[in-house]
């Protein structure tokens, strides 16, 4: 059994067959900030960007390392993720799988890591603009969330596992700034049925939901870029960002926070939705989940 | 922080030429990326580590090292968040082993 979850950044990448680093960790790019704060730095700055092959595909791609500073941006970190991106705008590859699992913004780095934030979210839409489609995957321990929250909802397809979880706010941050009463970050449970891979499925945050293994995610990104390339062979599908999918997502955000805005915790939510037996959700395997969830959930 | 040089001289074992990275900066983990050089059949390493003071233990660390070893022509650097001895052994063992072609 091969966890997605357990595996680092740099053992993710065994979902691809072929792997080609650029800037590698020999050429020692490393945090010119983090060095003036005394702190430690890694030659990679905690992110993994190269060119790939996966299936019948030619990809770029990227893996963040959670380890490292819990996965968060700074600037070389944001800097080598951008120019992978301008770079597939320029080589027109078949997709970009990004494998994140990050904090969001470096906040050592301050400025310069929110800048870099900004600039990967420029360059995922302008990939998307270029024709490329971009995949992101969600089951590492540290979740995607912040900045990177927003950059993974700006990608195409969303692929996370149960153990995955996508938000801004992180719920140490929530705590803090609203108090315990509002979100106890302790709270495991609660953690996972807000921010975690099966209630975003519900939400319709992501589109699928797998299991926490790499040969998972492997073949739920191919599968992911097929059904975009065959929607846009149709002619009935945009692989950039349109006005219209902007309009239909801002009203999803409406209604959802008219049916369910005064609920106070997603068990109501499910409930709501008309999910059966919705204390028994995180319990299930994700077969039996996505049958149950399948009929609600929102955003199909 | 603090930075520790280390260099053993006429060791005998030549590594691949492509460099290899193991491990990840994580607390009580280590990063060590290790690439061939010319250096005059020595082995040369690099430590940045958080945790400062500990120099002897360093020192004891990289000798069983290249005991074990006896690398020659070869650049190690570690950036290390607080590992302990036997993390750092197994992780430079890790290191020598993925460079000659073993698990990784």
């Amino acid at each position: 059994m091969s966890s997605y979850l357990e595996a680092n950044a740099r053992e993710r990448l065994a979902l691809f067959d072929s792997f080609e680093e650029f800037v590698g960790p020999a050429q020692r790019v490393v945090s010119p900030h983090l060095a003036q704060l005394n702190a430690p730095v890694s030659f990679d700055d905690g992110v993994v960007v190269g060119r790939a092959r996966l299936g019948d595909y030619a990809v770029f791609a990227a893996a963040q390392e959670g380890g490292f500073m819990g996965g968060a941006v700074g600037e070389v970190h944001g800097a080598k993720l951008v120019g992978m991106l301008r770079r597939a705008v320029a080589e027109k590859p078949d997709a970009v799988v990004l494998l994140l699992e990050t904090g969001g913004v470096r906040l050592h780095e301050a400025n310069a890591g929110l800048i870099a934030v900004s600039e990967v979210m420029r360059a995922v839409l302008d990939a998307r603009d270029a024709g490329i489609p971009v995949i992101v995957l969600i089951g590492g321990a540290n979740g995607a969330f912040g900045g990177m929250g927003i950059v993974a909802r700006c990608a195409n397809t969303l692929i996370i596992s149960e153990e995955g979880r996508l938000a801004m706010s992180g719920p140490e941050v929530i705590e803090t700034a609203n108090g315990v009463e509002e979100f106890d970050s302790r709270d495991r449970a609660l953690v996972w049925r807000t921010t975690g891979g099966k209630h975003r499925y519900l939400m319709g945050d992501v589109q699928r939901i797998v299991d926490d293994s790499v040969p998972a995610f492997r073949a739920a990104a191919i599968e992911a870029i097929a059904a975009i390339a065959a929607a846009r062979d149709a002619q009935n599908g945009a692989v950039g960002l349109t006005l219209e999918a902007m309009e239909a997502e801002q009203a999803m955000l409406e209604q959802r926070i008219a049916r369910f805005g005064a609920l106070p915790d997603p068990l109501d939510v499910w409930a709501a939705m008309g999910v059966g037996k919705p204390a028994e959700v995180p319990m299930l395997d994700v077969a039996a989940f996505t049958a149950a969830a399948n009929p609600h959930r929102q955003g199909v | 922080m603090e930075t520790l040089n280390y260099r053993f001289e006429q060791g005998s074992r030549k590594l691949a030429a492509e460099p290899k990275i193991v491990g990840v900066v994580s607390s009580g983990n280590l990063e060590v990326l290790i690439e061939s050089a010319t250096l005059d059949g020595a082995c040369e390493i690099v430590i940045q580590t958080a945790a400062a003071g500990f120099g002897p233990i360093w020192q004891a660390v990289m000798h069983d090292f290249q005991q074990r070893w006896q690398l020659s022509d070869t650049r190690i650097a570690i950036n290390d968040m607080g590992a302990t001895p036997a993390v750092v052994s197994l992780r430079l063992d890790q290191a020598v082993e993925t460079m000659l072609g073993g698990a990784s």
